[in-house]
C-alpha cells in the first residue's frame, strides 16, 4: 500500500516538475511547481517526519510559492507567454541533463547502501532540544546564526525593493515606437537647421 | 523508512528532479522561471537529506536538522531575489536574462 502511495507521488512529482520547467505560461508553472512541493510533503510524511512535512507546507508551499506569485502578478501580463529558447539548446541541454542524471544514477546504485532496519519516530521535542542544545551535536550556532540571516535578508528586501530615487529607463524608451519616431524627427530638424545656417553665412 | 521502497529509489527520484530543475535553469529566459528552477533543485537536495538521515541513521537527527536550515535559506533567497527581479523590472522594464546586463546605476 505504501509502496504504491509511494509510485503515484513520483510520478506526480516528475510530471508537474517536468510542466513547471516547460509550460509557456508563468503562472501555471508556478502552480506545477507548488504539486511538486507538495508532493515532497507527502514524501516526509510517508517517512514519519511530520514536523518536517509541516514546515515544508508552511514555509515553501505557503511562503515561497505565495512570494513568487506575487512577483508574477505584479510584473508579468498573465495571457503572454514566454520566449522559449530553441531546438537545438534544448536538445543539447536534454543531453547534458541525461548524461549527469546516468552518471549520478550509476553511483547511487554502485553504492551498497547499509540502511538499517530499524524505525523510530522522532518527537518534535527532541527536534527543540538539538536546535538549541550546545553541547555534542547540538545546533545552537547555526540556528543563530539563521536568525540573523533572515533579520538581514528582511532588511535587505525592503531596502533594495522600496528602490528610492527616480530613474531614467534606457530600455523603455528605446522599444516606445512613437518616442523613437519623434527622437527621429528631431534629430532631422536639428540637422537641417545648422546647414541653413551655414548657407546663410556663406 | 518507507516499508517496501528501497533508498535507491527514492535516491533516483530526487535526482530526476534535480536534472530537471538544471534543465529549466539552462533553458529558461525568464529570471521568475530561473528561480523556479532554483527552487526545484533546492527541494530535491532536502530530500536527499532526509532520506539519507531516515535510512541509514534513524537516531540522529543532523540530516533533519539541516533540511530544516536549508529551507530556511531557501526562503530568505526567495524573497532577496524576489526584491531584486522587483527592482529589475522598475529600471529596465524587463526581467529577460538577455536583458539584465547592467549592475551599476
Amino acid at each position: 500500500m505504501e509502496k504504491v502511495i509511494f509510485y503515484i507521488l513520483a510520478i506526480i512529482m516528475v510530471a508537474s516538475a517536468v510542466a513547471a520547467v516547460s509550460s509557456r505560461k508563468m503562472l501555471r508553472s508556478v502552480v506545477y511547481l507548488l504539486f511538486v512541493l507538495m508532493g515532497a510533503a507527502g514524501l516526509y510524511f510517508q517517512m514519519d517526519y511530520n514536523f518536517l512535512a509541516a514546515i515544508q507546507l508552511t514555509v515553501y508551499a505557503g511562503g515561497v510559492v505565495v512570494l513568487i506569485i506575487f512577483s508574477v502578478l505584479l510584473i508579468q501580463h498573465i495571457e503572454m507567454e514566454l520566449e522559449v529558447a530553441g531546438k537545438y539548446r534544448q536538445t543539447i541541454s536534454a543531453l547534458i541533463c541525461l548524461l549527469g542524471l546516468s552518471v549520478f544514477l550509476a553511483t547511487i546504485y554502485a553504492h551498497p547502501f547499509e540502511a538499517a532496519g530499524v524505525t523510530t519516530t522522532t518527537t518534535t521535542a527532541e527536534i527543540g532540544r538539538a536546535l538549541l542544545s550546545f553541547e555534542k551535536e547540538g545546533f545552537i550556532l547555526p540556528f543563530e546564526v539563521i536568525s540573523v540571516l533572515l533579520l538581514s535578508v528582511m532588511i535587505g528586501a525592503i531596502v533594495i525593493a522600496k528602490g528610492g530615487m527616480e530613474i531614467e529607463r534606457p530600455l523603455m524608451k528605446k522599444n516606445d515606437p512613437e518616442k523613437i519616431l519623434q527622437k527621429n524627427t528631431k534629430e532631422k530638424t536639428e540637422e537641417k537647421i545648422p546647414e541653413e545656417k551655414n548657407r546663410c553665412l556663406k | 523508512m518507507i516499508p517496501g521502497v528501497s533508498i535507491n529509489e527514492i535516491l533516483t527520484l530526487t535526482s530526476i528532479l534535480f536534472f530537471i530543475g538544471v534543465y529549466g535553469f539552462i533553458t529558461r529566459k525568464n529570471l521568475i522561471s530561473v528561480l523556479i528552477s532554483v527552487e526545484l533543485i533546492l527541494n530535491s537536495s532536502v530530500i536527499n537529506f532526509v532520506v539519507i538521515n531516515k535510512y541509514l541513521y534513524p537516531e540522529l537527527l543532523q540530516g533533519m536538522v539541516y533540511s530544516i536550515f536549508i529551507i530556511a535559506v531557501a526562503a530568505a533567497e526567495t524573497a532577496l531575489a524576489v526584491a531584486i527581479i522587483i527592482n529589475i523590472y522598475r529600471r529596465t522594464g524587463s526581467v529577460e536574462v538577455k536583458e539584465t546586463e547592467t549592475m551599476k546605476y
